[in-house]
């Protein structure tokens, strides 16, 4: 073993896009090596957490953490890299705020395997469920078992700073990487602690070229078959764009293309429930005054859940449907 | 009174944990509170439960609001040192600005006070006492939190404009222009008919006295039109209002009269003149006609004429021009166009009045359908002697005199399907009517009404006089009135069917004439009103008074105050007295010369605003302007009521409401669900 202070990245409930998002820095993943003795990276390199487990406490210096809470195995190893790192990071969506994963916290454990194992898309004809032990002539095996509801890694243990995104901008996990290498190198400071590293300040807004003006919608309309102007705000067209919620950092990556800003790198600063705050936003500029009129116009939005709490649902102060919440209090 | 929080006060001085010292205040308010809520109970919790949080003394008092109870905040703050107060009484629309001031003799900044209201809402909502003193204990654990994060405000100081708007010139508006004009003054006066003098112009008689209308209104016009101190703006109407109490900005439309009102002498030749005649839906209730150049009554205050040029012949044909060519002074313009006039008040009076109940909607009352239906507007005309009939009581026909006549009262009143509520004038109404009939035709008379409401002086003393002139009366809700007939008496009548619910049995009365005496409801465009005013309406449409008893003329938005039927039905006596107590208040704050505002208010963190513009029509103060340049928005802090709108829209949480922060309200909810003690309240 070198040296060299020790790096770690886990992936709990995540899809694994935050891992490509790191190797998407391209040449700079040689300044990590460079710089950092990789001791934990299960999508990277062979370890154990029983190696983790023998670890010093507070050996690891910089550990990314991305993806939810969602199995008593996910909760093992936050806690166990939390003892063991001396800077824990929640990087990503998931961490921060439980991201789509979270968005399960709607519905109850077997409501949720149902649908991934009985819905049209499963070929699935014995109706089998996963369980968590299996007794095999070997011996037993076992699957990590779900928690009623995923929690973001701040719900779980202390975090030291958070990097937002689904996922993160490779030229931010860049920039990151560059702050960590020159503080080591006694040339910068770390930010205090808690603070959101690798975003703006701002929102998506503040970084999109669009012309914006007073706003009045009649209506909200999906981009698809659209004539859209592509010098106008989107929300002004009727796109239920989520920039004026959303934290800035993408250099506003989706109204640049002719998307809507779908929220991903999570609440602006200031913001305290990403989705109540866009509610609340869309509802003040509906133009309209009879209840049959707003009703329609709110058509528009077929699936408030996913359009308002499609990152955050987790983390905001909603969290989760009451029995799930209930299940996971007792 | 009872105290908690130690014996020796001393003590538990030295004892508190929280960085703040507070005292908290019980309120037994009577009965109000203490009948339900076990307040000692709630103090006494306080006192040892929130210790750590900082409460460092819980009382409980007959009367918080009383001066003794004051007192003993007062002597608490200085005593203890309390550094905040939490007042558990009633809303803080009520006596909030009691214990600010007492809070403030004390030397304690006033927006260091927070009232919780466990009257409004726990002890007259809850009837369950254990349930309802949990709720006022997380109530208090709620407003502890908050008080703890309240910062020390200073209420800004602005100067108050001396002019004042009145707005509608009906019996209301003359009176509280006159009022403060008569003080010394300056007064608008806008009216968007042709003139001043509203419904009461209309009527002939008012009840009780059967003094004529006219006769008692036409001299306050004339000193209206006379007076050295107020600008008449008839034939306007406001289109917006900008600024706030003692400096409002008022954009009034001045329509184009066609008539040039410096040459004109209203000597009428005009209307003389005129060819074209056109049915008077306004004053004339659509019973009589007017000229499309007009005055619409005699007596109307301004003498200048209105041209109707929707119905003039020059405008939509392109000759005649009869007028111009008959007027003796050349003060017909046809080319003359709206003006728009900005004007700066620091006060607005609205007395824009009501509309009739439209008698149409009760379709079995056959109004609109059946030709001797008239509705009360119309029959006021009728018997004007200055109205189309001069005075005679006849049918449709215009000849024939009525034999039986029928009252119907409460038309659109009182009446699930249409308006809940009393519009208070009509049983009089319906019983000047009865005696009008009687006196001028002879006729039988029948009233049918719901329920006899005559309160006020001499009212009814006028009721027992109808009833000895021999009207009958029906006590019932009237079914249905039709010209079918089911018997040879009911030939060529109009049938009253209508339950007799003292004798207990159906009646069918044939009659000739029905007078539906219809309610009053809020103007058509009482809502574009409120909002143009940033008034508010109740879910009936009447504005909104600050206090429905002790503030019934002022209103939720500093400056602006509401007199007569804009605030709901009322009499004259009683529209008079609004108008003259808004006068009074108007003149009160125009003494003060300046006043001080409220400091709670919304403002921009100018690096957090995106400039996404969601908030930027959404202020209904106007208080809202965007910056181009630096693609910001702002709140001007003197225009900012502070109600939260932007705040609460504001997506990126760039703007924050002073008193109303985040920080403050997510801890008064985390009080309120008792994260802040260890020990659960049971209920």
């Amino acid at each position: 073993m070198s040296g060299k202070p020790k790096f770690a990245m886990y992936w709990a409930a995540s899809c694994g896009g935050c891992e490509i998002a790191v190797l998407n820095t391209n040449e700079k993943i040689l300044d990590v090596d460079a710089n950092f003795d990789v001791v934990f990276w299960p999508v990277a390199m062979d370890a154990k957490y029983k190696d983790v487990e023998a670890m010093e406490d507070g050996s690891i210096l910089l550990t990314l953490f991305n993806g939810g809470i969602r199995t008593d195995e996910n909760e093992h190893i936050a806690k166990l890299l939390r003892q063991k790192s001396k800077i824990l990071v929640a990087f990503g969506s998931c961490a921060n705020e439980g991201c789509v994963p979270g968005l399960a916290n709607f519905s109850s454990i077997k409501d949720m395997v149902d649908t991934a194992y009985s819905t049209v898309s499963t070929d699935n004809p014995t109706g089998i469920r996963p369980v968590t032990a299996y007794d095999m002539p070997e011996g037993t095996i076992r699957l990590p078992a779900l928690s009623p509801i995923l929690k973001t890694l701040d719900q779980v243990v202390d975090v030291d700073y958070y990097m937002p995104g689904c996922p993160p901008e490779s030229h931010q996990i860049a920039a990151v990487i560059d702050l960590v290498i020159q503080v080591l190198q006694g040339k910068a400071e770390l930010p205090p602690k808690g603070s959101v590293i690798g975003a703006g300040n701002s929102t998506v807004c503040d970084e999109c070229k669009r012309t914006r003006n007073v706003k009045t919608i009649t209506s909200f309309k999906r981009i698809f078959g659209q004539e859209l102007d592509p010098e106008l705000c989107l929300l002004e067209q009727g796109i239920p764009c989520n920039g004026i919620a959303t934290r800035s950092g993408c250099n506003a990556r989706c109204p640049s293309a002719g998307a809507q800003c779908i929220g991903c790198y999570g609440p602006a600063e200031g913001v305290v429930d990403y989705g109540a705050r866009l509610i609340s936003a869309f509802a003040s500029v509906i133009d309209a005054k009879e209840p049959d009129e707003i009703d329609h116009i709110l058509d528009g939005i077929p699936d408030p859940a996913g359009q308002f709490y499609r990152f955050n649902l987790a983390g905001s102060l909603l969290r989760a449907n009451k029995s799930a919440w209930e299940k996971e209090k007792a | 009174m009872t105290q908690y929080g130690g014996t020796n006060p001393k003590l538990a001085l030295s004892e508190s944990k929280g960085q703040e010292r507070i005292g908290v205040y019980v309120c037994h308010c009577g009965t109000n509170i203490a009948g339900v809520v076990d307040v000692q109970d709630v103090a006494e919790w306080a006192a040892a439960q929130l210790e750590h949080r900082g409460v460092v003394i819980g009382r409980d008092y007959k009367f918080m609001c009383s001066s003794l109870g004051q007192e003993l905040i007062e002597k608490d703050i200085k005593e203890l040192e309390l550094t905040r107060v939490v007042v558990a009484a009633c809303s803080p629309h009520l006596h909030e600005a009691t214990f600010r001031t007492a809070c403030k003799n004390a030397g304690l900044n006033p927006y260091l006070c927070e009232l919780v209201s466990i009257r409004e809402q726990v002890s007259w909502v809850h009837t369950d006492k254990e349930m309802a003193t949990a709720k006022a204990k997380a109530m208090v654990s709620g407003g502890v939190e908050r008080v703890i994060r309240h910062v020390p405000l200073e209420p800004l100081r602005v100067p108050i404009h001396p002019d004042t708007m009145v707005v509608g010139g009906g019996i209301a508006g003359i009176q509280s222009a006159l009022e403060i004009a008569d003080a010394g003054y300056h007064v608008y006066l806008v009216e968007r008919e042709p003139s001043i003098g509203g419904h009461m112009a209309q009527f002939d008689k008012t009840f009780p006295t059967l003094d004529c209308s006219a006769c008692i209104l036409t001299p306050k016009m004339v000193q209206v039109g006379t007076h050295p101190n107020i600008t008449m703006l008839t034939w306007s109407e406001v289109e917006k209002v900008d600024g706030f109490v003692g400096n409002f900005t008022v954009t009034v439309r001045k329509k184009a009269r066609k008539v040039i009102e410096n040459l004109c002498t209203g000597c009428g030749i005009c209307q003389e003149k005129c060819p074209k005649k056109v049915i008077d839906d306004v004053y004339e209730a659509g019973l009589g006609y007017r000229k499309a150049v007009y005055t619409p009554f005699p007596q109307a205050v301004p003498k200048y004429p209105v041209m109707d040029v929707e119905n003039c012949t020059y405008f939509q044909k392109g000759t005649c021009k009869a007028c111009e060519k008959f007027c003796p002074t050349n003060a017909i313009d046809f080319k003359q166009q709206d003006e728009i006039l900005t004007l700066q008040v620091g006060n607005i009076v609205l007395a824009t009045g009501y509309d009739l109940f439209d008698a149409r909607r009760v379709t079995n009352y056959g109004y609109g359908r059946l030709p001797n239906v008239f509705t009360s507007l119309e029959f006021e005309r009728l018997s004007n002697a200055a109205g189309p009939t001069n005075g005679n009581i006849v049918l449709r026909d215009g000849k024939t005199t009525p034999k039986a006549v029928g009252i119907v009262h409460c038309v659109g009143s009182r009446d699930r399907n249409f308006n809940n509520y009393c519009s208070v004038i009509c049983c009089m109404q319906g019983l000047k009517f009865a005696h009008l009939v009687h006196e001028r035709t002879g006729a039988i008379v029948y009233n049918f009404y719901i329920d006899m409401r005559t309160a006020y002086k001499a009212y009814d003393e006028f009721y027992q006089r109808v009833l000895d002139e021999g009207t009958l009366f029906v006590r019932g809700k009237v079914a249905e009135i039709t010209d079918v007939p089911r018997r040879p008496d009911e030939d060529g009548h109009l049938i009253v069917q209508v339950e007799d619910t003292l004798a207990g049995k159906q009646r069918r009365i044939p009659v000739d004439m029905v007078i539906l005496s219809t309610g009053l409801q809020p103007r058509y465009d009482a809502k574009e009103t409120a909002k143009r005013f940033g008034l508010s309406c109740s879910s009936d449409g009447w504005f909104i008074e600050k206090h429905p008893k002790l503030d019934p003329i002022s209103t939720m938005t500093e400056g602006i105050y509401i007199a007569g039927c804009v605030q709901g039905p009322k009499d004259i006596p009683s529209s008079v007295t609004q108008g003259a107590a808004a006068a009074a208040r108007v003149l009160g704050k125009i003494q003060q010369k300046e006043i001080a505002i409220e400091p709670v208010r919304a403002s921009v963190n100018q690096d957090q605003c995106s400039g996404c513009r969601i908030c930027n029509t959404l202020c209904p103060y106007n208080a809202i302007s965007f910056d181009e340049a630096r693609a910001v928005s702002l709140v001007n802090a003197a225009l900012c009521q502070g109600c939260g709108t932007c705040v609460a829209a504001c997506p990126a949480g760039a703007i924050s409401g002073t008193a109303f922060s985040n920080d403050q309200i997510l801890s008064q909810i985390e009080g309120l669900l008792l994260l802040n003690v260890d020990e659960p309240v049971t209920a």
